[in-house]
C-alpha cells in the first residue's frame, strides 16, 4: 500500500515538473489593466454555480415522471439557469473585464479611384461588341423569357384562371338538411329564438358552401324580396353560415327577448368583425363591414323534413371581383 | 491553448488581421442600441425551439379521432395537424414548455423589431450610408409578421382557422386578381386543397426562416461595414466613432443580453400560458368563437377591418374593391409604403444628401419626429379599435359608439399629435439654445 503511495507521489512530481516554465516576458499591454475585484469574482463564481445547479434541476425535473406543474418547473429551472448566467456575464462585463471606450476613425465614405476603375473595367470589357444595345436587348429578352418559363410551373398551384369553383356549393333542389349528428332536420323542431347549424346530407361539411344557419321567425315579420316567395315555409329560414365579409362562421344570434332592447330585430352576427345580417329581410347587412347580403337558401318541407328548394340566392363566402357576376350553382 | 487555436485558424484561413479587427470593432454605448440585439436573440430562440417542434408536428389535414390523455377532446374529429399540437402540449415531455416559449419568442421578436425600428426612425439612423440596412430591416419585419401568422395558423385550432379565413378573404379582396391569387395560394376555395398545409409548412419552417436568416446576415454585415451610429459627445463626431471594443468589453455584455432574453422567454414559456389550443378545439368551417383576438402584431389589421363601414365598390356587376381590401391590405400597404419611402421623402424635402454617422435626437428634426409620431398614433388607434368588443364586454361601453369614436379619433388625434410633437421639439431646441448661450456667456465672462 505504501509503495503505491510512493509511486503516485513520484508520478505527481514528474507531472508537475514535466515542462520547464515559460519565462514571463514583460510586454506592453494591449488591453488596459484594471484593479483586482476579488469580491466580484467570488460573486461570478457563485452565479455560475447557481446557473449550473438550475440546469441540473431542469434535468431532474425532466427525469421525474408525473410531477404536478411540470411545465412550470421546467420553465422556472431553465429560465433561472439562463438568468443566473446573464447575471454572471453582466457582472463580468461591469466589474471584471476592463471597459475601455476607444476611438477609431469611421471608414472612409467613398473610394473614388477604385470606383472609377470598376466603371472603366466594365466599359472596356465591352469594346469588341459593335451592336451593344441590340445584344443587351436580346440578352434581356432571353432572360425574361427564361424567367417566365421557370415561373410557369407555379401555375399548377391552383386553377388560377378558372374561378368557376367559387360559385359552386353542394346544395341542390331536394337535398335534405341534416344536423351535426347527421340526423335530418324537421321543420317542427326548429324553434323561435334559437339558431341551428345544418349541413347538406351526404356532402363534405368542410366546404364554405356547406354549412347553414337555420332560424324560425314569425311569418308575419318576414320582408323577403318579392322573388323569394315560398323560400321560408312556416317562417323557417336558411342562410349560408359563412360571413360574406371575411369567411368566418356566423356564430351569434341576437334575439331581443324583452321590450327595452336597443335593436328590435333578430340578427345573425359574425364574431370576427361583427357584420350583422337581418334574417327577416333576406340577409341584408344592417351593421358591420360586410358589403353583401348573406346568401339565402330556399327551403321546402317534405313529410315534415327540411330540404333545399334550390341553390343559394348568391355565391357563398367573401367577395371577389366576380361575386356579383354569377349565380350559386351545384 | 489560445495561441495554438489562433495559429491553427490563421494558418488555414489567413484570418488573423480580420480577427484582430473584429476584436477591436467598437460598439457605441446606448441602451437603445440593444433593441436590435434583443430581436436577434429572440430569433435564435425561435429557430432552436422551432426545430424541436418540427420533430413532433405533423402538417397534415388527414382526419383523425382523438384518443389521447386530454379528456374533453376525446372522441373529437380533428386533423393530424391539430392532434400533433395537442400531443406536443400533453404527451411530449417538455413539449408544452418549448411550444409556449416558441410562441412567446415570436411575440417578443416582432415587438423588439418594432421598437428597434422606432429607435432607428426617430434618431435618423436610416440616413445615408445606412438606408440599405434600413430597407432590409423593414423587409425582415414584413417577413416576420407573415412568419408569425403562418406559425399560429399551422396548429389548425379554431382560432387559427378563423385567422386563415380572414387572410383568405383579404387575399380574395385584391382588385382584379384576388380570386386568382387565392386559388394560387390555397389551391381551391377555402379551406383549400390539402396541399395548402404543405405550402404553409414549408414556408414557415424553411423558406421564411432562411430568408430572414439571410437578411439578418446581410443586415449585420452592412452595419459592420459602415460601423455603428452614435450620439454626439465631446469625443464622438461624424469622423470618429467612440465605443467599447468587441473583446473584452462587448462580448460578455452581448452574451449576457442573450442569456437574459433566453431567461425571460423560457420563464414566460413555462409560467405564462399562451394559446391553449386544447381549449379552442379543432377548426371546422362551420364554427367560430366570439372574443377572438389575434397575436398582437396583427391587432392593427383586425382594428382596420372592423372600422370599415359596410360597402363593396362595384361597377355594374363587377366588384372593383371588396370590403376587406381597405383594412386588411391597403392599410398595411400604406404604412409600409410610408416606412419604405421615408428616407427618400426626407432627402427630397430637406435636400440633405450628406453622410450621417451622428444620430439626431428626436428634437433635432421636428418634422420627422412629428410625422413619425402622427403615423404611429394613427396605427396605434386603429390597433386599439380592434379591442372595442372586449372593452364592451368588460366596461359596457357601446360597441357602436366606440367604433364611431375611433373612426373620428383615428384622424383627429394624429393631427393633434403632429402639432404637439412639432411644438415640443421646437421648444426643446429653443431651450437648448438658451442653455448653450448661457454656457458660452459664462465661459466668456
Amino acid at each position: 500500500m505504501s509503495r503505491l503511495k510512493d509511486w503516485a507521489f513520484s508520478a505527481f512530481v514528474l507531472f508537475l515538473g514535466r515542462k520547464p516554465k515559460r519565462p514571463v516576458v514583460e510586454r506592453e499591454r494591449l488591453v488596459a489593466a484594471g484593479a483586482l475585484e476579488p469580491r466580484a469574482e467570488l460573486a461570478v463564481l457563485a452565479l455560475f454555480g447557481a446557473a449550473a445547479l438550475c440546469a441540473v434541476a431542469f434535468v431532474v425535473v425532466y427525469a421525474l415522471d408525473r410531477l404536478p406543474a411540470q411545465t412550470q418547473l421546467l420553465g422556472l429551472t431553465l429560465g433561472l439557469s439562463f438568468g443566473f448566467l446573464a447575471a454572471a456575464l453582466i457582472l463580468i462585463a461591469k466589474r471584471l473585464v476592463v471597459t475601455e471606450e476607444l476611438e477609431e476613425p469611421y471608414p472612409v465614405p467613398a473610394h473614388p479611384e477604385e470606383r472609377e476603375e470598376v466603371v472603366q473595367m466594365v466599359e472596356e470589357s465591352g469594346s469588341r461588341f459593335t451592336r451593344k444595345r441590340l445584344v443587351t436587348l436580346a440578352g434581356a429578352a432571353a432572360g425574361t423569357a427564361l424567367t417566365v418559363a421557370l415561373v410557369t410551373p407555379a401555375v399548377s398551384l391552383g386553377p388560377v384562371i378558372d374561378t368557376d369553383s367559387f360559385y359552386r356549393t353542394p346544395w341542390r333542389r331536394g337535398r335534405r338538411l341534416v344536423d351535426e349528428a347527421g340526423n335530418p332536420l324537421t321543420a317542427a323542431e326548429i324553434e323561435q329564438d334559437v339558431f341551428y347549424t345544418a349541413f347538406p346530407e351526404g356532402a363534405d361539411r368542410e366546404l364554405i358552401g356547406s354549412p347553414l344557419v337555420v332560424v324560425r321567425l314569425d311569418p308575419g315579420e318576414l320582408e323577403l324580396p318579392s322573388d323569394r316567395e315560398g323560400w321560408a315555409p312556416e317562417g323557417v329560414l336558411a342562410y349560408s353560415k359563412i360571413c360574406t365579409h371575411a369567411a368566418c362562421a356566423i356564430a351569434l344570434y341576437r334575439k331581443p327577448l324583452f321590450p327595452p332592447a336597443h335593436e328590435p330585430r333578430p340578427a345573425l352576427i359574425c364574431p370576427c368583425h361583427y357584420s350583422t345580417f337581418d334574417p327577416a329581410s333576406g340577409g341584408t347587412v344592417i351593421y358591420g363591414p360586410a358589403g353583401r347580403p348573406l346568401p339565402q337558401l330556399p327551403l321546402v318541407v317534405e313529410n315534415g323534413e327540411l330540404r333545399a328548394g334550390g341553390n343559394f340566392s348568391g355565391p357563398v363566402g367573401p367577395s371577389w371581383w366576380g361575386v356579383r357576376m354569377g349565380k350559386a350553382k351545384p | 491553448m489560445i495561441r495554438r487555436t489562433v495559429s491553427f485558424l490563421d494558418e488555414r484561413t489567413g484570418g488573423a488581421p480580420l480577427f484582430r479587427k473584429a476584436l477591436r470593432y467598437l460598439f457605441p454605448d446606448n441602451w437603445s442600441f440593444l433593441l436590435g440585439e434583443v430581436a436577434l436573440y429572440a430569433f435564435v430562440v425561435l429557430v432552436a425551439t422551432g426545430v424541436y417542434l418540427t420533430l413532433f408536428f405533423d402538417p397534415s389535414t388527414a382526419p383523425t379521432v382523438y384518443h389521447g390523455s386530454y379528456e374533453p377532446l376525446r372522441g373529437s374529429e380533428m386533423t393530424r395537424a391539430y392532434q400533433s399540437v395537442v400531443d406536443i402540449s400533453f404527451k411530449v415531455k417538455a413539449g408544452l414548455l418549448i411550444r409556449q416559449t416558441h410562441h412567446w419568442a415570436a411575440d417578443v421578436f416582432i415587438a423588439a423589431i418594432v421598437l428597434h425600428l422606432m429607435r432607428i426612425f426617430f434618431t435618423g439612423a436610416f440616413r445615408k450610408p445606412r438606408d440599405l440596412t434600413y430597407y432590409i430591416g423593414l423587409t425582415m419585419l414584413l417577413f416576420a409578421i407573415l412568419e408569425g401568422y403562418l406559425g399560429y395558423s399551422l396548429a389548425d385550432d379554431l382560432l387559427s382557422g378563423m385567422g386563415l379565413a380572414i387572410g383568405y378573404a383579404v387575399l380574395m379582396s385584391v382588385p382584379f386578381v384576388g380570386a386568382n391569387l387565392a386559388l394560387l395560394v390555397w389551391g381551391a376555395p377555402f379551406p383549400g386543397d390539402p396541399a395548402f398545409w404543405s405550402r404553409m409548412y414549408i414556408a414557415h419552417v424553411f423558406i421564411l426562416p432562411v430568408l430572414i436568416g439571410a437578411l439578418v446576415g446581410v443586415h449585420l454585415l452592412l452595419v459592420a461595414a459602415r460601423h455603428h451610429t452614435q450620439f454626439r459627445s465631446a469625443r464622438a463626431s461624424e469622423r470618429v466613432v467612440v465605443g467599447v471594443p468587441t473583446f473584452p468589453g462587448q462580448t460578455p455584455r452581448s452574451l449576457g443580453l442573450f442569456s437574459a432574453v433566453a431567461a425571460v422567454l423560457f420563464l414566460m414559456g413555462g409560467l405564462i400560458q399562451i394559446n391553449p389550443i386544447w381549449l379552442w378545439g379543432p377548426f371546422h368551417v362551420a364554427q367560430a368563437t366570439n372574443g377572438a383576438q389575434p397575436d398582437w402584431y396583427l391587432g392593427w389589421l383586425i382594428g382596420a377591418l372592423r372600422l370599415m363601414p359596410s360597402f363593396d365598390v362595384t361597377v355594374g356587376n363587377y366588384t372593383l374593391v371588396p370590403n376587406p381590401f381597405w383594412g386588411g391590405a391597403l392599410f398595411p400597404l400604406i404604412v409600409f409604403a410610408f416606412l419604405f419611402s421615408w428616407p427618400w421623402l426626407e432627402r427630397r424635402f430637406t435636400g440633405d444628401h450628406a453622410f450621417h454617422n451622428l444620430l439626431d435626437r428626436p428634437r433635432d428634426s421636428p418634422w420627422r419626429t412629428a410625422i413619425g409620431m402622427a403615423v404611429l398614433t394613427w396605427v396605434f388607434i386603429v390597433f386599439v379599435a380592434g379591442s372595442a368588443d372586449r372593452v364592451y364586454v368588460f366596461v359596457g361601453l357601446s360597441y357602436n359608439a366606440q367604433l364611431w369614436a375611433y373612426r373620428i379619433l383615428a384622424w383627429v388625434i394624429p393631427l393633434l399629435v403632429l402639432l404637439a410633437a412639432k411644438r415640443i421639439c421646437e421648444e426643446l431646441r429653443a431651450g437648448d439654445r438658451v442653455e448653450a448661450d448661457r454656457k458660452a456667456a459664462e465661459a466668456a465672462g
